[in-house]
C-alpha cells in the first residue's frame, strides 16, 4: 500500500505583518449546510475576533408538524436531514411510540438496531473517508486522492456502498425510507437479503482495515489540541448505546430521556433546570468521540482494537479525535451488525405486522444517537393522534457552543502562523464535528440572551 | 475543455447531493468526463465559471431571490434537484400557516427576527432548464440526465403517473387495501419504489402532466377518503402544486 506523505500543515512561523491576521471562511466547505469562520489577531498577536457564525435558513419543521397525523410524521422529520433521515425517523418513531404506549416487538428492535448501525456506517465512511481525510493528507478533497491513492480511495467507496445497500435493505431507501412505521416495520427483509447483508459486511472488514491504517498512518497530523468539556451521549448497561438508552454525562448523573430539557435547557424553566445543571458548564459535547468517552469498555472487540491502533483512550479531551472516534465505531457497528443478523437469522424473519395503535392525548420523547450525536423528538398529541406540540433537538445545535469554546481556545495558540494555515486548522476543528448545519429546526442558545456564546446570523 | 458543473442549495436537507456522492464508482465515471467547479459539501474550492448548474432546496426568504438570480446569470444550463427545488416539497407545508403563527411557535418571541416567506420552487423566481425530481432525487435519473446533458440533448423526464411503473412492479394496489395513493396523479420515473417498499406514493415527483385528476378523485371517494386525508396528503410535497383533488 501507498505510504502517505506528511500533509503539509506545519508550516514555519511566518513573521506577523504590521496589520494583523484576518481570516473569514465564508461557507465552510466539506460539511453539511452553511458556517462561516470569523477570526482576527491584531498586530501584537491577540486575538481580537473569533467567531463561530451560523446563518440561518429556518424552515420551521416543528411548525410544519402541527396538526398532523401520527402516521405521517416521521416521514416529515425525515426531511430534516438527508444524512440523518433514519435517525430522525427512529427518533420520531419512538416519540410517537412512547406517546401511545406502543409495544415493539423484540424483531423491530433489532432491525432498527441494525437501521441504526447502517446510517452511522454510512455517514462515518463519508466523513472519515471523503471529508476529513483529505484534511489529514493535505488535499483539497477526495478527487485528488482518487488519482494518488486509488487503492485506499476505492475501500472507502466500497464500505460506503455497503453501508448504502443495508440501509435499502432494512429500511428501504437510503435517504428518507419508506419501510419503518409507527410500531414495526410496512415491510420487512427477508433471511436472504441478511445473509447477503452478512456476507456484504465480513467483506468489508478487510477494506475497513486498509482504510483504518491509512489513518494510522497520518494519525500524526492530527493536530493536538485538548480543552476537557462535558461529553453528553446515550449510556446503558447492556450496549453501547444507539438506539435506546438513558442521557448521560462525564459531569453529572444520568437523566431519563424525558428530562432531556435539563440537558440541552433550551428553556430556563427554574424547576426543570436548577436540580441538574448545577457544576456545569455553558457547552457540551455531543457525537462518537462523547459516547466513545463514555462507553468505550462496551464497544465490540474489533472497536477496541481500532481504538487501540489509533491511540484513541478514553477520556479523549481532543476535538480532532472525533474522526478517529467514528472509525472506532465503524468497526464496532459492523461486528454488532454481524451478532444482530446472526440472531435474526437463527431463529428466521417472523412475518410480523406493526403493533396496533389506539390514539389519545399524550406526550412522548424519543432519543436515538445519530452519527452527530444525541437526538431529541418530543411531541404531544391530541386525541385524535394529531400533533398539538413538537419539539427536535439535533446534535449539530448541540456542538455549536463547544465548536465556538473550542475555537477560542485553539485561535491563540495559532497566533504565530500564516493566514492560511490558521484557517486550515480552524476549518479542520470545525470539520471534525461532522457538523451538519442545514438541520433547521431550531438553534439553541445555552446562555441565554444576554451573553450569546454563537452568532446566529440573520442574512 | 470539459464542461464545468457546480452545485448550490437553498432550503433543503442536501439529500440531492447525497443521493449524487452516493453514485460511488458512477460518480467517479461522471467525473471523468466533468469538471466540477463547486460542491461545498464534499470539496474545498469555488470558481464562479460554470455551465451547469445543479440546484438543490427551496427559496424560503426574500434574500434567496437574488442569490439564485445571480447563479442562473452565470449558468449556461439550470437544474432544479429534488422536490424541494421542482415543487417546493415539504417546506410548504407552512405555507398553509400564517408565518407569525409559525415564527412564534419555533422562536418564541425572537420569531419576528427572522425573514422568511412562503416557500416556492426555483421555476417560481428564474428560469428552469430542467428538473430532476424526487424526494430524493433518483441515482441512476440523475446519472441519465448528466449523459443526456453531456450530449447536448434535453433530458427525458416521465409524464405518465407512477401507476403505470407500480403496475409493471406487480404491486398490489393500495386502494384494494383500503389504503390511499398518490401514484394516481404522480410524475413517474421512481419505479414506484415506495409503493414496492410497503407505504404508498405521496406525490414527491410532483403532478404528471398526463394525470387523469377527475379518475384519482373518483378512486378516493369511492374508498371513503374524506376530506381531511386527502388534503393531508397533498399537503405533503404539493402544497405549491394545484391539484384540486
Ligand atoms: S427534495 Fe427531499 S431530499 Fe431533496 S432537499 Fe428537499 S427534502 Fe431533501
Ligand atoms: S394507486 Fe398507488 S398503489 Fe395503486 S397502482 Fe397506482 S401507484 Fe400503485
Ligand atoms: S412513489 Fe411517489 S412518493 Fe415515492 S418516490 Fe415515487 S413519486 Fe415519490
Amino acid at each position: 500500500m501507498a505510504k502517505v506523505e506528511k500533509a503539509k500543515t506545519e508550516a514555519a512561523p511566518t513573521p506577523l505583518p504590521a496589520k494583523g491576521k484576518k481570516i473569514n471562511v465564508h461557507y465552510l466547505t466539506r460539511v453539511e449546510g452553511h458556517g462561516n469562520i470569523v477570526a482576527e489577531i491584531d498586530a501584537g498577536g491577540k486575538v481580537s475576533v473569533c467567531r463561530w457564525e451560523v446563518p440561518e435558513a429556518p424552515r420551521f419543521f416543528e411548525a410544519m408538524l402541527i396538526g398532523r397525523n401520527y402516521q405521517d410524521v416521521h416521514h416529515i422529520t425525515s426531511r430534516i436531514c438527508g444524512i440523518c433521515s433514519i435517525g430522525h425517523q427512529l427518533s420520531s418513531l419512538q416519540a410517537t411510540e412512547d406517546a401511545f404506549g406502543v409495544q415493539i416487538s423484540e424483531q423491530t428492535l433489532l432491525l432498527r438496531k441494525l437501521a441504526i448501525h447502517a446510517e452511522n456506517l454510512q455517514s462515518h465512511f463519508l466523513h472519515v473517508g471523503y471529508l476529513a481525510l483529505p484534511d489529514f493528507m493535505g488535499a483539497a478533497s477526495v478527487l485528488p486522492l482518487a488519482a494518488s491513492h486509488k487503492e485506499e480511495v476505492l475501500a472507502v467507496v466500497a464500505c460506503h456502498r455497503t453501508a448504502n445497500r443495508m440501509s435499502d435493505m432494512i429500511c428501504g431507501r437510503t435517504i428518507h425510507p419508506q419501510r419503518m412505521v409507527p410500531g414495526g416495520f410496512a415491510k420487512l427483509p427477508t433471511d436472504d437479503d441478511l445473509k447477503n447483508l452478512k456476507a456484504m459486511l465480513e467483506a468489508i472488514v478487510p477494506k475497513a482495515k486498509a482504510i483504518l491504517d491509512v489513518v494510522v498512518d497520518v494519525a500524526g497530523n492530527i493536530p493536538k489540541f485538548h480543552r476537557q468539556t462535558e461529553y453528553v451521549a446515550l449510556v446503558s448497561d447492556a450496549e453501547y448505546p444507539l438506539y435506546w438508552g438513558e442521557i448521560g454525562s462525564s459531569k453529572t448523573q444520568r437523566r431519563p430521556n424525558q428530562l432531556y430539557k435539563d440537558v440541552t435547557r433550551e428553556y430556563c424553566l427554574p424547576q426543570s433546570t436548577a436540580k441538574w445543571t448545577k457544576g456545569v458548564d455553558d457547552s457540551y459535547m455531543v457525537g462518537a468521540l462523547s459516547r466513545f468517552n463514555l462507553n468505550h469498555d462496551k464497544l465490540s472487540h474489533l472497536g477496541k482494537e481500532a481504538a487501540r491502533k489509533l491511540g484513541l483512550k478514553a477520556p479523549c479531551h481532543n476535538p480532532f479525535m472525533i474522526t478517529a472516534a467514528q472509525l472506532v465505531e465503524c468497526f464496532h457497528s459492523v461486528e454488532d451488525s454481524l451478532r444482530i443478523i446472526d440472531i435474526l437469522l437463527a431463529r428466521g424473519i417472523r412475518n410480523e405486522t406493526p403493533a396496533p395503535i389506539k390514539t389519545f392525548a399524550c406526550k412522548g420523547v424519543g432519543a436515538v444517537e445519530v452519527p452527530r450525536g444525541i437526538l431529541f423528538h418530543a411531541y404531544e398529541y391530541d386525541e385524535n393522534g394529531r400533533i398539538a406540540n413538537a419539539d427536535c433537538v439535533i446534535p449539530t445545535n448541540q456542538n455549536h457552543a463547544n465548536i465556538q469554546r473550542d475555537l477560542d481556545a485553539l485561535l491563540p495558540t495559532l497566533a504565530t502562523l500564516s493566514e492560511a494555515d490558521i484557517e486550515l486548522k480552524l476549518s479542520m476543528l470545525v470539520r471534525a464535528y461532522d457538523p451538519c448545519i442545514s438541520c433547521s429546526t431550531h438553534h439553541i442558545d445555552l446562555t441565554g440572551d444576554s451573553n450569546k456564546l454563537v452568532k446566529f446570523i440573520r442574512k | 475543455m470539459k464542461p464545468k458543473i457546480a452545485f448550490f442549495d437553498f432550503a433543503g436537507c442536501e439529500g440531492d447531493q447525497l443521493q449524487v456522492a452516493n453514485l460511488e464508482e458512477k460518480l467517479l465515471d461522471i467525473l471523468s468526463h466533468v469538471e466540477v467547479v463547486s460542491f461545498r459539501e464534499v470539496m474545498t474550492g469555488h470558481s464562479d465559471d460554470y455551465d451547469i448548474a445543479f440546484v438543490e432546496g427551496s427559496i424560503t426568504r426574500p434574500e434567496d431571490e437574488a442569490r439564485i438570480k445571480d447563479i442562473r446569470s452565470k449558468a449556461k444550463y439550470l437544474v432544479a434537484l429534488g422536490a424541494c427545488a421542482t415543487i417546493g416539497g415539504v417546506n410548504c407545508i407552512k405555507n398553509f400557516m400564517s408565518p407569525d403563527v409559525y415564527k412564534e411557535r419555533v422562536y418564541g418571541t425572537s420569531g419576528r427576527w427572522y425573514s422568511t416567506y412562503a416557500a416556492r420552487p426555483l421555476k417560481k423566481v428564474v428560469k428552469v432548464d430542467a428538473e430532476l425530481h424526487g424526494c430524493p432525487i433518483d441515482r441512476s435519473e440523475f446519472a441519465r440526465v448528466v449523459k443526456e446533458l453531456l450530449l447536448g440533448r434535453q433530458p427525458w423526464i416521465p409524464d405518465y403517473p407512477v401507476c403505470v411503473e407500480c403496475k409493471k412492479a406487480g404491486n398490489i394496489c393500495r386502494y384494494d387495501l383500503g389504503r390511499i395513493c398518490l401514484g394516481t396523479i404522480t410524475r413517474a420515473g421512481c419505479g414506484a419504489c415506495c409503493v414496492t417498499e410497503g407505504a404508498h406514493c405521496w406525490g414527491c415527483r410532483g403532478v404528471a402532466p398526463k394525470a387523469n385528476l377527475d379518475a384519482a378523485r373518483e378512486a378516493m371517494n369511492k374508498n371513503g377518503f374524506d376530506h381531511k386525508t386527502v388534503r393531508d396528503l397533498l399537503r405533503f410535497f404539493l402544497g405549491d402544486t394545484y391539484a384540486p383533488l
